[in-house]
């Protein structure tokens, strides 16, 4: 026999949940006087339930885990939904357990009431108000498995005061396993579909490989490489598939979208197959989808159904996991021995190497200012190419994905569909929770880092040593670059005016500031910075407000309608 | 294109408002709802009508599937149907020859007249939306319509098809 909140905590050790981001109050009081005794369960208190999503995000991207969070009632519980809402865009499995006043008074305004399962309804995969304290394993059983299965995503689990009360014993049954007569995600494609995308890759002349979050999701890295150079295809990866392709690779054209290199949107539109694997055609990459690749033949991989023909439509849609599909193509490949047209193929690199000649990521420096590209260079050499990268949103997030081609999956850390300012650093405090070893950096901006700085603090308590490598326009930048090219340079509200001193403001909070604004000592800061391995560091790096982030589509166009630099002003 | 889903669900607390909310968020038209306990009382059935092109079905009707507390999903105007919608219509029923033409009226239609006062009658009628549609305007002509509460659309696909098997 057992409390509803010993419940809770048993339930959690029982799955294997080694971490909570949380923040304690009223409601979930009777969770937190369990967890005091929990062994194997580390619970990091967090100073806003936002950041508290955000670093059990960071912490599920990195790893494939799921991300567990724990807040009180009310206002606990609403600060989170921006950061529920950020993994529910991106798929991230997490599970959020909030605390409600009791049953008995539910639906009479309480102190501290809100409708938490109502609020976060258009955000979360699934969510659970438990009424029962005997529901309570069954329920958390449930709500990890939905979590984590088919395409992942975030469960709400509302938990009423009374039924965690610690005076009320209920006997504790944990199921052996899941069964859902209403859930049975579908992983495994129909072969005869896989069969005719086989077929209608291996006749194109001109293909592409498109490489999307999903790929992460079902990591399944090695088999796309494999597949990729077998069949010599070209590869872009979006936003939220950085790595799962290796940015390093010969056959990488880099990521494709709005922002993406002029060799990948070329590639894209002018492709007559294009091969899609758990991406969403969104409207960052189609940009006009009217307009959108209009000689490509569409095979579309996805587990979600909804993905599949919603902007664009699939010439041959396939329902099931990247892996599984992947895995049922190769076999057909080895049974046949079939392979790509040689002398197609190699007609269509070369019009691609043309298309690289370009080099769009080009980019003219300064001994004056330091450019917001070169700080990523800078980065890149300092971490050799192997930090988890959290980001912000912003010009800094751009020239992140651009400047650091990711050589593994899981590395690239960022709200793509959300677009969430604020997410960055907390989401890298989650990624060095999970992976002390490794080395976890923030690139943040001005704006953004100033949304959820006030979890320098958490870090001093923990001893999380993230690297935060601020890129300092004094602007809002990405909103500026946007004023500069649509609002004929009026900079509405795009300042940030009265910045504060970060270097004071990180050394306040115990840690370590570096600020740096001349070309020539950028790379010796950096190197500084990660030497410093069991410390915090800011690096408040200056640089160049006029810096825009190209090649840029242009608005209503194709994919491959692009600026390259700065149009002449008007 | 007007279409009606069929939806077999888990009946359980919250799972009509993730459909509604589901119609709300995307911007998908709900012209009427219905929704009632099945003869297995651990499973609701729901009927939605919507209208949309294919591709906006289609959506629908993968996006409707995708929820956690939903087993089944169906379009049954894919196919040979029955549709039917419940209808009680208030009307002013005063002089006898009022009251003699809605009797009337109502026998055309297979209608039932199933309150009656001094002044008011209530009708009965069930049918299809058209044949609903139809009544109120042959009976707006004979008498003044007080007020009008209909069930909404509830169907079934004719033959063997059904949603639980
Ligand atoms: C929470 C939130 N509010 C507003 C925006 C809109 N927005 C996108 S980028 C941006 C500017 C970001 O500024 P900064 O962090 O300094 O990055 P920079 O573009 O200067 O590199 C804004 C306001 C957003 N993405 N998220
Ligand atoms: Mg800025």
């Amino acid at each position: 026999m057992m409390s509803g909140a010993e419940m809770v905590v048993r339930a959690l050790t029982q799955i294997g949940v080694k971490h909570i981001f949380g923040y304690p109050g009223g409601a979930v009081l009777d969770i937190y006087d369990a967890l005091f005794e929990a062994e194997g369960i580390e619970h990091l208190l967090v100073r806003h339930e936002q950041a508290a999503a955000h670093m059990a995000d960071g912490y599920a991207r990195a790893t494939g885990e799921v991300g567990t969070v724990l807040v009180t009632s009310g206002p606990g519980a609403t600060n989170t939904i921006t950061g529920i809402a950020t993994a529910y865009m991106d798929s991230i499995p997490m599970v959020i357990l909030s605390g409600q006043v009791p049953t008995s008074v539910i639906g009479e305004d309480a102190f501290q009431e809100c409708d938490m399962v109502g609020c976060s309804r258009p955000v979360v995969k699934h969510s659970f108000l438990v009424k029962k304290a005997e529901d309570i394993p069954a329920t958390i059983a449930k709500a990890y498995h939905i979590a984590a299965t088919g395409r992942p995503g975030p469960v709400v689990v509302d938990l009423p005061k009374d039924i965690v009360n610690p005076k009320e014993k209920h006997p504790y049954v944990f199921p052996d396993s899941v069964q859902m007569r209403s859930y049975n995600p579908n992983v495994k494609g129909h072969k005869g579909q896989i069969k005719k995308a086989l077929q209608t890759l291996l006749e194109a002349k001109q293909p592409v490989l498109y490489i999307g979050g999903g790929a992460i999701a079902a990591n399944c890295s090695d088999l796309i490489t494999a597949f990729a150079e077998r069949l010599n295809l070209p590869v872009t990866n979006t936003l939220m598939g950085l790595g799962a392709f290796p940015g390093t690779h010969k056959q990488c054209v880099g990521m494709l979208g709005m922002h993406g290199t002029y060799e990948a949107n070329k590639t894209m539109h002018n492709s007559d197959v294009i091969f899609a694997l758990g991406a969403r055609f969104d409207d960052r990459v189609t940009n006009n989808v009217q307009k959108f690749c209009p000689n490509a033949t569409i095979l579309h991989v996805d587990i979600d159904p909804t993905s599949i023909s919603k902007t664009v439509s699939a010439h041959v849609p396939i329902v099931g996991s990247v892996d599984q599909v992947l895995a049922d193509m190769t076999e057909m490949l080895d049974a046949s021995g079939d392979s790509t047209d040689a002398q197609a193929l190699a007609a269509w690199w070369t019009q691609i190497e043309e298309w690289r000649g370009q080099n769009c990521l080009a980019y003219a420096k300064s001994d004056k200012v330091i450019k917001p590209q070169q700080v990523i260079e800078s980065l890149y050499k300092a971490t050799k190419g192997e930090a988890y990268v959290s980001s912000d949103v912003g010009q800094h997030q751009m020239f992140g994905a651009l400047y650091y081609p990711f050589a593994k999956p899981r590395r690239w850390i960022n709200s793509g569909g959300l677009g969430t300012m604020g997410f960055g650093f907390p989401a890298a405090m989650g990624v060095k929770v999970a992976l002390p070893d490794s080395v976890s950096v923030c690139i943040t901006g001005d704006g953004s880092i100033q949304m959820n700085i006030q979890e320098l603090s958490t870090c001093m308590q923990y001893g999380i040593p993230v690297k935060i490598i601020s890129l300092n326009n004094q602007a809002l930048g990405m909103v500026r670059q946007w004023q500069d090219l649509i609002y004929g340079g009026r900079h509405s509200h795009s300042y940030m005016e009265s910045l504060p001193d970060f270097v004071k403001l990180v050394e306040a909070y115990g840690h370590v500031g570096i600020r740096v604004s001349d070309p020539a000592e950028l790379d010796e800061a950096m190197e500084k910075c990660f030497a410093m391995k069991d410390k915090l560091v800011f690096m408040d790096i200056l640089v160049d407000q006029n810096e825009h982030v190209y090649p840029m589509q242009v608005k209503y166009g194709a994919m491959d309608d692009m600026l390259l630099s700065k149009p002449e002003s008007k | 294109m007007r279409r009606i889903l069929s939806v077999l669900l888990e009946n359980e607390p919250g799972a009509l408002s993730r459909i509604v909310g589901l119609f709300s968020q995307r911007g998908y038209n709900i012209e009427n709802l219905t929704v009632a306990p099945t003869d297995d009382e651990t499973l609701s059935r729901l009927t939605v009508t919507t209208t949309g092109d294919n591709r906006v079905i289609e959506q629908i009707t993968k996006q409707v599937n995708k929820l956690v507390d939903v087993l089944k999903v169906q379009d049954i105007t894919e196919g040979e149907h029955i549709e039917r919608e419940l209808m009680l219509i208030k009307v002013k029923a005063e002089s006898s020859e009022d009251r003699i033409e809605m009797k009337g009226l109502s026998d055309i239609f297979r209608a039932q007249i199933v309150d009656v006062t001094s002044s008011t009658f209530v009708i009965q009628l069930a049918g299809t939306t058209a044949k609903l549609d139809a009544f109120i305007e042959a009976i707006r002509t004979e008498s003044e319509i007080l007020e009008v509460s209909r069930t909404g659309v509830t169907g079934l696909s004719r033959g063997e098809k059904s949603l639980r098997s």
